[in-house]
């Protein structure tokens, strides 16, 4: 494939809708996962994304739009995920390792007992941009509005939570109410980037970024932009990649974003052999 | 003039079906200006005390007036609460320590700034803003807690064993910091401490704790009291 083929890819109609959803969630995903993996929670994308792999079964089985079924399923189960989480009574891992296995049995109990295994339910496990239409464009836009917004108004606020849940409790912030409104928008991005991404793979986007620009940062700051530009800049090698090659997407975005973190671990270990500091 | 006053305060923490006993009937009342200390062995309630204060443990009878606004009160938590490996500046940290719970929109502002940018001269971190809160030495961070929590300008400082882990000249340092802020702001300060020789050269007043009080009074009490070798 040349140059101008390659181009020429940008003409589809359905390529440029999984870019821009691509690009929002890869954003919307980066962003969420700096709070999600500094706080130890960075499996949740995995559990739910697994609860969204069963509610996609469901759906087809009953015949309704996935976009109807998984949503409100995968929100509540996130709220679920996160107040166990609290209560101490059971670790926050744990609860992630019963609620994802679980929904994947039920998911696949639910596909053998009616269609079995097709082309279907192999894209949903491991992505497909055929699968962006319109309806999937405009949810992204509005969703990362607000995330973006979120993000701004409250970066503050989130910062402490984030660094310091004891100080911020005692400062009087509603420490729960940011953890939900986190686990919130996390459920709705692994939703709405699951179907390209595959539900085997979406808690990529919300990991990788942020581990891999950890490494370099030494700031809040620069780690909440930077992963924020290697999640989208991955996402659209990635994709591209993933056309070229004739591969599930989802399993192109996570095989360069691996590449990107062993890259800037390598840098960053030449950098402290030779004695630079940033 | 009390700042805080605890009137038959009892705290419970529940296990499973039966509830432990963290705190029996404790009465006190803390003055402006005061430098407490509050002493005892190792799950005597002396971290639940402060804790009910600060509102993060609730109270099971009994009850706290705080005689000041929330806001006035600073707190540094026990053992370095922030993730060793938190990607995050010293200014970062610093500056978070002025958000209030009441702000409206939590943006800082130019006053926020300016006594961060003071807090940080206080405790002698100049110079040390832009640095990773990760890279620093064990005083070094000790500093940044207390810097943050200094940048509200409390009126009441609740310390939970500041410098355990902190090596003799920092420690020293650290209390005569402290020190400064009681006596030249008249900071209020409320510290749980194992460290009986520094608690009887700087504090005003200890208490020591077994779950109920057993002891409550000036320092030279306590030093009578010790000498005349009275059990407490």
């Amino acid at each position: 494939m040349n140059f101008s083929e390659l181009a020429n890819l940008f003409s589809y109609p359905f390529i440029m809708r999984a870019i821009i959803v691509g690009v929002l969630v890869s954003l919307c995903a980066s962003l969420l996962g700096v709070i999600l993996v500094l706080n130890r929670y960075s499996l949740i994308g995995h559990g739910l994304s697994d609860v969204g792999f069963a509610s996609l079964s469901l759906a087809m089985a009953v015949g309704v739009s996935p976009l109807l079924m998984a949503t409100p399923i995968v929100i509540i189960t996130s709220f679920i995920i996160m107040y166990v989480s609290q209560s101490k009574k059971i670790n926050g891992d744990v609860a992630i390792g019963i609620f994802s296995t679980g929904a994947l049995a039920v998911g696949i109990i639910i596909t053998a007992l009616t269609k079995g295994f097709n082309t279907d339910v192999y894209s949903y496990m491991f992505g497909s941009i055929l699968s962006m239409n319109i309806t999937d464009v405009a949810l992204s836009v509005v969703l990362s509005v607000v995330i973006l917004s979120v993000f701004i108004i409250f970066y503050n606020r989130l910062f402490v939570v984030t660094a310091d849940e004891s100080f911020a409790k005692a400062s009087g912030i509603n420490v729960k109410f940011y953890q939900f409104l986190i686990s919130f928008l996390t459920a709705i991005t692994v939703v709405l980037g699951m179907r390209m991404m595959g539900t085997l793979l979406i808690s990529s986007l919300i990991i990788f970024p942020a581990v891999t620009a950890k490494k370099i940062v030494r700031s809040f700051k620069g780690l909440m932009i930077l992963s924020a530009v290697i999640s989208v800049i991955c996402f659209v090698i990635g994709i591209l990649i993933s056309f070229v090659l004739n591969i599930p997407t989802g399993a192109g975005i996570v095989a360069v974003n691996i590449v990107s973190m062993i890259i800037v671990s390598m840098v960053g270990q030449v950098r402290e052999a030779i004695g630079i500091k940033v | 003039m009390n700042l805080i006053e605890i009137k038959n305060l009892d705290v419970l923490y529940k296990t499973g079906y039966r509830g432990i006993s963290a705190l029996k009937n404790v009465n006190a009342n803390i003055k402006s200006g005061e430098y407490v200390c509050i002493i005892g062995n190792n799950g005597t309630g002396k971290s639940s005390l402060i804790k009910s204060i600060l509102g993060l443990v609730s109270v099971s009878s009994g009850n706290i007036k705080l005689k000041c606004n929330k806001n006035e009160i600073s707190y540094i938590p026990q053992f370095n609460t922030i993730p060793l490996d938190f990607p995050a500046t010293v200014h970062e940290l610093v500056l978070s320590g002025t958000q209030k719970s009441n702000m409206g929109l939590p943006f800082y502002t130019k006053e926020d700034k300016a006594s961060t940018e003071k807090a940080v001269r206080e405790t002698g971190l100049k110079g040390l803003e832009k640095r990773r809160f990760c890279e620093l030495s064990g005083g070094q961070q000790q500093r940044v807690l207390l810097a943050r929590a200094l940048c509200k300008k409390p009126r009441i400082l609740i310390l939970d064993e500041p410098c355990s882990g902190l090596d003799e000249k920092t420690t020293a340092d650290f209390y005569e910091l402290l020190l400064h802020l009681n006596t030249q702001h008249g900071t209020t300060i409320i510290m749980i401490s194992h460290d009986l020789i520094n608690v009887e050269k700087y504090a005003t007043r200890i208490i020591k704790l077994d779950k109920a009080i057993l002891f409550d009074g000036s320092v030279s009490e306590w030093i009578k009291k010790r000498n005349d070798g009275e059990p407490i």
